[in-house]
């Protein structure tokens, strides 16, 4: 595989609270590659924003305990003093939020802001700054980029706003680009002109990029390495294809199996029951296990391993792996048999 | 089910709801958006009537007119055979118990300095006729109809998960037996695993109360699973209304199609499919395009003609329940 771009070792993220710590994250690993798309999909409250904000020093350092390593062009992010994480987010590592209004000044001229970012960086002129803005809206698709520029955020639609953030993450020309729910709070026609910009991004630029959703299809169709997360842990991760084709994880069988398909209509959705556990009391074991119907004995006494299976595909489950096979044939079988 | 054998409970005629657009010191009005635009719809008893579309197409728009909750600017709603229209408030009261409705944000639609007893009751309260002693049984059974304890009537919603809260909303538009609930992006704001919770106890509960849905959603997976007829819209227009699984695998307007190609799908057998992009965004609802209002994002645009000429919602040659609003219609082997 290409050059490694970030490292992440033993990622863990905890709030402590007069309750006691909310376990946001727990022993996080993952490699993140040039040209490669992680996509991290969990459901709320299961680490996978948490665990980004930590590596680009957003959390506030004094009421968080993070530990672990994360190791970046050979310097660990975690234990920079905050001038030297300001230096590289927003250069090196530039990140995307879900909502782009909220990220945009509305009483700038998009254009300035874009500019704005140049600046802060690199010490050029203000109009060699907004050249620059212009030429990155351009490449990102917003028509007529030099008069663009010169409009307020409200002036644009939703998507365009979008186009407008990732043309600013790009100024620096960053090696990673970590976007969180980018295209969540837009409309299906647009989120799939996004999703295309961010891949065209991907290539062009020669970036790595952390895709955070919690949509599978999403991730399918857009991420080269898939990492599931579940109450701040990571409980399977892969190749798209692999994990996709045969899913190890309980927990990733409900997933894609509660999903409602648009191909089928399912007579009976198959939901996973309960709700995500409180990150305060994290179930002993494996977290999932109050959750989960294949749940045994050490399923309630002991964290499971994150076991490698062939092909870098990572699972954390007391399960034999050559029964699951078999069992997730059955359950997809059930489910497409429900259908009408 | 079929469209003919069946009892109309809501209809739209010619429906159009303008907002004036306000500007300046002296609010005059510099425009109208056109939220909703010559709407005919239909709503048949004891089925679950889909709208779907992006935002601003006007969808949410429709249901609260359906509900009176918004007055039309000309056009007809009728509710259970009546004329609603221009209904006063005071005797759109008694009719009033009969809709009901689930919103999408259940952290915002409950009070959170009530209890979940004080919430459920609250429609006994405003619409009145059950005694407190009764009403406080019937909250306990809603309760566990809708899979809650009878034990979590006296906790604050803040005690609830997403999913628990949004049981306890429906826990309350079942409270005084409506005969019509609009469901507003209900599950939008629930993760996966919960969403087909919400979704399974909606469907358990109409086999049960006999219930008439109409949902809304900009969601087309999970209109799939819910949905027996859907009206797709656009730009305040209905383009298509037809039985779900024609929508689904007959579509006729080029945009239901687009909506439908572009919402993303996990790869089971690991390969993935070639992204089909509509261009564009949806076009200001101040200043519609003229002609077809999908025109200037449409892959089958014919200069000339669906920049110039509106077109009318056309029945489906062999399937008069299906009807699109296209010139140039997409054709399915028979």
């Amino acid at each position: 595989m290409s050059e490694t771009l970030l490292d992440v070792r033993g990622l863990t993220v905890a709030f402590p609270t007069h309750e006691g710590d909310v376990l946001a994250v727990s022993d996080l690993s993952y490699t993140l590659h040039r040209g490669e798309t992680l996509g991290i999909v969990g459901e709320s409250g299961s680490g996978k924003s948490v665990s980004s904000l930590a590596l680009m020093g957003l959390l506030n350092q004094e009421r968080t305990r993070i530990s672990g390593e994360a190791m970046f062009g050979g310097r660990n992010l975690l234990s920079l003093s905050p001038e030297h994480m300001r230096e590289i987010r927003g250069k090196d590592i530039a990140m995307i939020f879900q909502d782009p209004f909220a990220c945009l000044h509305p009483m700038y001229r998009v254009g300035d802001q874009i500019a704005e970012a140049v600046t802060a960086h690199a010490s050029v002129s203000k109009s060699k700054a907004l050249d620059r803005a212009v030429e990155l809206l351009d490449a990102v698709g917003i028509p007529k980029a030099r008069d663009r520029a010169r409009d307020y955020p409200h002036q644009f639609s939703g998507g365009m706003r979008q186009r407008a953030m990732i043309a600013m993450a790009l100024v620096n020309n960053p090696s990673v680009l970590i976007a969180d729910e980018p295209t969540t709070a837009l409309d299906v026609t647009v989120q799939a002109q996004i999703l295309e910009l961010i891949e065209r991004v991907k290539r062009e630029f020669n970036i790595g990029v952390i895709l955070i959703t919690h949509d599978l299809g999403v991730v399918s169709e857009t991420a080269d390495t898939v990492l599931v997360m579940y109450a701040g842990r990571p409980m399977e991760m892969g190749p798209a294809r692999d994990v996709f084709a045969a899913p190890q994880h309980p927990y990733t069988w409900g997933l894609l199996q509660s999903m409602p398909t648009i191909d089928l209509r399912l007579e009976n959705l198959l939901a996973i029951e309960g709700s995500p556990p409180s990150l305060l009391r994290v179930p002993t074991g494996c977290p999932f296990n109050p959750r989960c119907a294949y749940a045994f004995a050490p399923c309630t006494v002991e964290l499971p391993e994150l076991r490698e299976i062939p092909n870098g595909h990572l699972d954390r489950c007391h399960l034999p792996t050559d029964r699951k096979r078999a069992e997730w044939i059955e359950l997809e079988a059930l489910r497409v048999g429900a259908a009408r | 089910m079929t469209a003919t054998a069946a009892e109309p409970i809501v209809e739209l005629e010619h429906v159009t709801k303008h907002f004036p657009v306000k500007q300046g010191v002296f609010s005059r009005a510099r425009g109208r958006v056109h939220a909703v635009e010559d709407v005919n719809l239909t709503v048949y008893r004891g089925e679950t009537l889909g709208i779907v579309g992006e935002s601003g197409c006007g969808k949410s728009t429709t249901a609260r007119l359906m509900l009176r909750l918004l007055d039309p600017t000309s056009g007809s709603i009728r509710f259970d055979g009546r004329d609603i229209t221009g209904t006063s408030s005071r005797r759109l009261r008694p009719i009033r118990r009969e809709m009901q409705m689930i919103f999408q944000d259940p952290y915002a639609s409950l009070n959170p300095r009530k209890t979940v007893e004080q919430i459920v009751l609250q429609p006994f309260a405003i619409h009145g006729g059950v005694p407190k002693k009764e009403a406080r049984l019937r909250v306990r059974e809603l309760l566990r109809t809708v899979g809650l304890s009878p034990e979590h009537a006296s906790r604050y919603p803040h005690e609830f998960s997403g999913g628990q809260r949004q049981r306890i909303g429906i826990a309350r538009a079942l409270a005084l037996n409506p005969k019509l609930i609009v469901c507003d992006e209900p599950v939008s704001a629930l993760d996966v695993s919960v969403q087909a919770q919400i979704l399974n106890l909606l469907r358990s509960l109409q086999g049960e109360f006999n219930l008439t849905y109409v949902f809304i959603s900009h969601d087309l997976s999970v209109m799939r699973q819910i949905c027996s007829r859907i009206a797709v819209m656009y730009l305040g227009r209905i383009v298509e209304l037809a039985d779900s699984e024609q929508i689904f695998e007959r579509p006729r307007h080029p945009y239901t199609a687009a909506l439908i190609a572009a919402v993303p799908r996990v790869a089971v057998n690991g390969d993935r499919r070639e992204r089909a992009v509509v261009r564009g965004d949806v076009p200001s609802a101040v200043d519609p395009p003229s002609g077809c209002v999908f025109h200037p994002r449409c892959p089958r645009f014919h200069e000339g003609h669906c920049d110039v000429v509106e077109p009318a919602l056309e029945p489906t040659p062999g399937d008069s329940s299906h009807v699109a609003a296209c010139h140039y219609p997409l054709e399915h082997p028979a």
